[in-house]
């Protein structure tokens, strides 16, 4: 009997379609790409500000700083006055947030019974109110932590122009 | 003189591996970034910045996020609606949270307002959701990585 030489050595060698898996793969990138957004850190000033008369009696400061944030026509701010002084800038109300409720190592013992009350005029724009809640509230340290100072913020009653 | 007969050459195949290697590398990276938890960010809005706003280390209980246009709107559940309209809106939402089970004065009302948002409407949005029951509030802020104070 005459067997049929058959290659047993090399094995015909299986191609595999690499296509379709490409197509796929290309796709999901495109997908992900189109759907990737860069979007900035977010953080939150928490407060606590029950409407007035519940729970006033809870939180009964000891040490109020008014900080008072006026605006020009166009709602830029005009001026910042703290206990009814003019401040110069922010930078200086950090300093006097931090002369009263502050030392080298950090917040004092007064810094958690202090409350502040911000008046702002109604056409202020906002970024200013965040940047006074950002000097009066702590500060970050040269090694990236944050010092905690005043955490009782509330807002005066804003007044509509007429 | 011998010719050699010319055979058939094999299709010279282009190594794939370290395109498909990259292409991969490339779909991980865009699906690790994808963040599908942050659809509640609206770029309507254009957060203030400042130094002291980093995230959350604990999720709120029960989140109701208020976004604040410069145009004295407030975009909620995508339609930006006038400020006067957003009353029913919150009773809606207290209501929704007495029926869950959940205390109204623990439900924290994120705000997004916007950095050139009046502070006095920023100051109305808060009273009315005072009004509501509602006690907490987190002013949200974008983080500023530079300082300038």
């Amino acid at each position: 009997m005459k067997l049929r030489h058959t290659s047993t050595t090399v094995p015909n060698k299986v191609d595999m379609q690499m296509t379709p898996m490409i197509d796929i793969v290309f796709l999901l990138l495109i997908f992900f790409l189109f759907s990737f957004k860069i979007v900035a850190v977010e953080g939150d000033f928490n407060i606590r500000m029950p409407a007035a008369g519940a729970g006033a009696a809870a939180l009964e400061p000891q040490l109020p700083i008014k900080v008072r944030l006026i605006a020009d026509a166009e709602g830029n701010l005009s001026g910042i006055q703290m206990a009814d002084r003019p401040v110069a800038s922010f930078a200086a109300l950090h300093e006097q947030v931090m002369s009263i409720v502050g030392n080298d190592a950090g917040p004092n013992a007064a810094a958690a019974n202090t409350e502040a009350e911000l008046n702002c005029d109604y056409n202020l724009k906002y970024q200013y109110v965040i940047n006074a809640i950002t000097a009066i509230s702590g500060y970050v340290t040269p090694d990236g932590h944050i010092v905690k100072l005043i955490q009782k913020i509330k807002f005066a009653p804003p007044k509509k122009p007429a | 003189m011998k010719f050699e007969r010319k055979r058939p050459t094999d299709s010279p195949e282009p190594d794939m591996t370290p395109m498909i290697d990259m292409t991969f590398q490339l779909i991980a990276f865009f699906m690790v970034l994808l963040n599908f938890g942050e659809s509640e960010v609206d770029a309507r809005i254009k957060l203030p910045s400042s130094e002291l706003a980093k995230p959350p280390e604990a999720q709120f209980v029960a989140p109701l996020v208020l976004q604040l246009t410069k145009d004295d709107r407030i975009i909620f559940g995508g339609e930006p609606i006038p400020i006067a309209a957003m009353d029913r809106h919150l009773r809606n939402e207290r209501r929704f949270l007495e029926l869950n089970g959940t205390d109204v004065t623990e439900a924290t009302v994120v705000l997004r307002a916007d950095a050139d948002a009046k502070t006095g409407v920023v100051q109305e949005v808060i009273q009315m959701c005072q009004d509501n029951g509602f006690e907490k509030f987190a002013l949200r802020a974008k983080q500023e990585l530079e300082e300038k104070r």
